[in-house]
């Protein structure tokens, strides 16, 4: 039964690096930026909340009301000022851009929160669970956050394929030029897609506070998730990242059934083994390499 | 080299008359100025630990140590156009092969070449999965691999799981004997690292690099071996890192692996890289002196030595992608490790239309912009 409880987990927990991950897929597919910072902007996201929601007088639960548009503005500017640039020069740029930014997020966020553990508090909601055996418990939180990165991930796909502005950021991600030949502004567009990816990195955040204690470094560890949850499932395919997330979370629970300090170390193995042995991930339109 | 990197041209480091002009390799200063140069640094540098404290010995260990992780880190990118966030992988075995084959009676000394030796082998493995990703996935790979090492290796409780372990075997020598034996050792490997990736960059698969940074389909077509010469640089790189690893555990004689294997070493080698000048053999030692004057400076402000260096390098990247070497080489047209071609008149033939004191372009371009990243 502890088995089938872990399988449980590994599926909420995989909804939840789907929200991750969503925001880095978006980014790589629309302007080929790989984020380094990603995991890094979650945090702040968590530490904005920290600090936000109580001067706002705000509960916590809802404190997304005031983040998630704090960041999709937030995204919008870094991408048309600093992010642009980077891509100005060349994609090689803009992942050393990212790289630099996360150690400067990372090390600024020591400074102004120290090195201390903090947590969203959301009261009894973090207790709250659904226990149809002794075993198995489904804290409502994460059927919550796995609804949300369900409802996420549609959204962004009919987004994508039936707006307006969605099929223009898809055609300036296919062919910037004959977009703008025809057009499209690929920096306004650009700077919605960013807009878009920093606010579900926002809402991700903010569930990451909720469900565990956090500090300045934990974006490091939940942007190597968001990774291989986008490489398990195949690069550009959103659906996959969802199936991604699920399995390495179910690899991830497996392996700490086994022996908790081998949760992220399965993880880390069934991603170098998807890598081996199925390059594009298991729904990629193409291959990786 | 072996043969076969490259398809039709010439050995470039003979000079090549081309109809009244030369295409040579070098710089403006003449060769016996750079030799001269080079000797003075050395000999400089062997008679520091005569000359300096203790405190500052071990202070030039950890300027050596860095300095040849940013060497490697920027053949990697600069050169071989692979960004890398994970080579604490390496770094981290180096440390630990030190610590392994210390407490197994190998001497302390020789068990340096060895654990580098560990870490270049496994990097080879390593480089056929990281390989399957490009550019950011690639980055992003390679640091999950060496999550992955630190994982594997706080799990063996027989050297120190998560806590760390002390080396044996340096510990009984004075303290003044033990920081000349790391000192040297520190010293030779860099001369090993710096040597070796010049030698590296001047040799056939150095201009197979040079030409896939170029225009990597025209190499590919002209039957450069792309992937192999990338392969080859990320062994070399892991080489480096292992040795520096090494050079960690010697020095510090405790290893640990959350310190070994922290991406704070991939941040500094890249900050480095970046500020000093990526794609130049000078750019990682004037950045690594700039770091350490940095960080001297700033030594009681906590993180905040990492927070400027990292805004400085996100700058750099983006408005001078040279760094300080490349900009200043650009405006001097000075080079002390010349890898570029130069094109001058050959001596006897008219003279020719272009003045030979003018800054003459230079055959191979700059890396950063237009480089693709990824193997």
């Amino acid at each position: 039964m502890v088995w089938v409880n872990a399988l449980i987990q590994g599926i909420l927990v995989g909804g939840f690096y789907a929200l991750f991950a969503c925001g880095l897929s978006l980014l790589f597919g629309v302007m080929g930026i790989i984020n380094l910072a990603h995991g890094d902007l979650a945090v702040i996201a968590a530490f904005v909340a920290l600090t936000l929601a109580p001067a706002a007088h705000v509960p916590m639960v809802w404190s997304f009301v005031l983040v998630v548009p704090l960041f999709a503005l937030g995204g919008y500017v870094l991408q048309r000022t600093l992010l642009q640039a980077s891509l100005n020069r060349s994609p090689f740029t803009t992942l050393l851009v990212t790289f630099g930014l996360s150690v400067v997020i990372e090390n600024v966020l020591l400074e102004v929160f120290t090195s201390n553990g903090q947590s969203l508090n959301i009261g009894t909601l973090i207790a709250d669970s659904f226990n149809p055996t002794t075993t198995i418990s489904v804290p409502y939180l994460s059927l919550v956050v796995l609804v949300v990165a369900v409802v996420v991930l549609g959204s962004l796909q009919l987004f994508l394929s039936r707006t307006r502005t969605g099929r223009m950021i898809r055609a300036v991600a296919d062919d910037r030029e004959a977009a703008q030949l025809s057009g499209a502004n690929y920096q306004h567009l650009f700077g919605i897609a960013a807009a878009i990816a920093f606010a579900t990195v926002a809402l991700a955040g903010l569930a990451y506070g909720m469900y565990t204690e956090f500090s300045f470094d934990a974006g490091t560890a939940n942007l190597l998730f968001a990774f291989e949850a986008v490489v398990i499932g195949g690069i550009g395919s959103l659906w996959g990242t969802l199936v991604g997330g699920i399995v390495l979370g179910i690899a991830q629970q497996v392996g700490g059934q086994i022996n908790p300090a081998y949760q992220i170390l399965a993880g880390h193995l069934v991603f170098l083994a998807v890598l081996v042995v199925r390059p594009r991930g298991l729904f990629g339109v193409r291959a990786a390499a | 080299m072996p043969a076969g990197t490259l398809a039709a041209p010439p050995a470039p480091t003979a000079p090549a008359a081309t109809g009244g002009w030369l295409v040579r390799r070098g710089s403006r200063l003449p060769a016996w100025l750079l030799a001269v140069l080079a000797l003075g640094c050395l000999a400089v540098l062997a008679a520091l630990p005569a000359l300096v404290s203790q405190a500052d010995t071990q202070l030039l260990v950890n300027f050596f140590v860095l300095l040849v992780m940013s060497v490697m880190w920027n053949l990697l990118a600069g050169y071989a156009g692979m960004v890398s966030i994970g080579q604490q992988a390496f770094i981290g075995l180096g440390a630990y092969g030190v610590l392994v084959l210390a407490m197994n009676g190998v001497p302390t000394i020789a068990s340096i070449p060895l654990a580098a030796l560990v870490a270049a082998v496994i990097s080879l493995p390593v480089s056929l999965v990281v390989f399957r990703l490009r550019g950011g996935y690639f980055a992003i790979a390679t640091w999950v691999v060496s999550d992955t090492a630190m994982l594997v290796i706080s799990s063996v409780s027989a050297i120190g799981g998560g806590t760390g372990h002390a080396v044996p075997g340096l510990a009984s020598l004075s303290p003044r004997a033990f920081g000349r034996v790391t000192y040297y050792a520190a010293f030779v490997v860099v001369v090993l690292a710096v040597g070796g990736a010049y030698a590296l960059l001047r040799s056939r698969l150095g201009l197979v690099l040079a030409a896939v940074r170029d225009d990597e389909i025209g190499a590919r077509s002209a039957g450069a071996r792309v992937l192999r010469a990338r392969r080859v640089v990320f062994v070399v790189a892991a080489l480096g890192c292992g040795a520096a690893g090494a050079l960690l555990a010697v020095s510090q004689l405790q290893v640990q692996a959350t310190a070994v294997f922290s991406v704070q070493w991939s941040a500094e080698m890249i900050f480095v890289t970046l500020i000093g000048g990526i794609g130049t053999m000078e750019g990682p030692i004037l950045g690594t002196i700039v770091f350490y004057l940095l960080q001297q400076n700033l030594a009681n402000e906590g993180a905040w030595y990492l927070i400027i260096f990292g805004t400085l390098a996100v700058a750099i990247a983006i408005w001078a992608p040279k760094g300080i070497w490349g900009t200043l080489e650009r405006r001097l047209g000075l080079s002390l490790f010349p890898l570029t071609h130069r094109v001058g008149p050959v001596a006897g033939t008219s003279r020719p239309p272009r003045s030979p004191g003018r800054p003459t372009p230079h055959v191979e371009r700059g890396p950063g912009a237009g480089a693709r990243s990824g193997p």
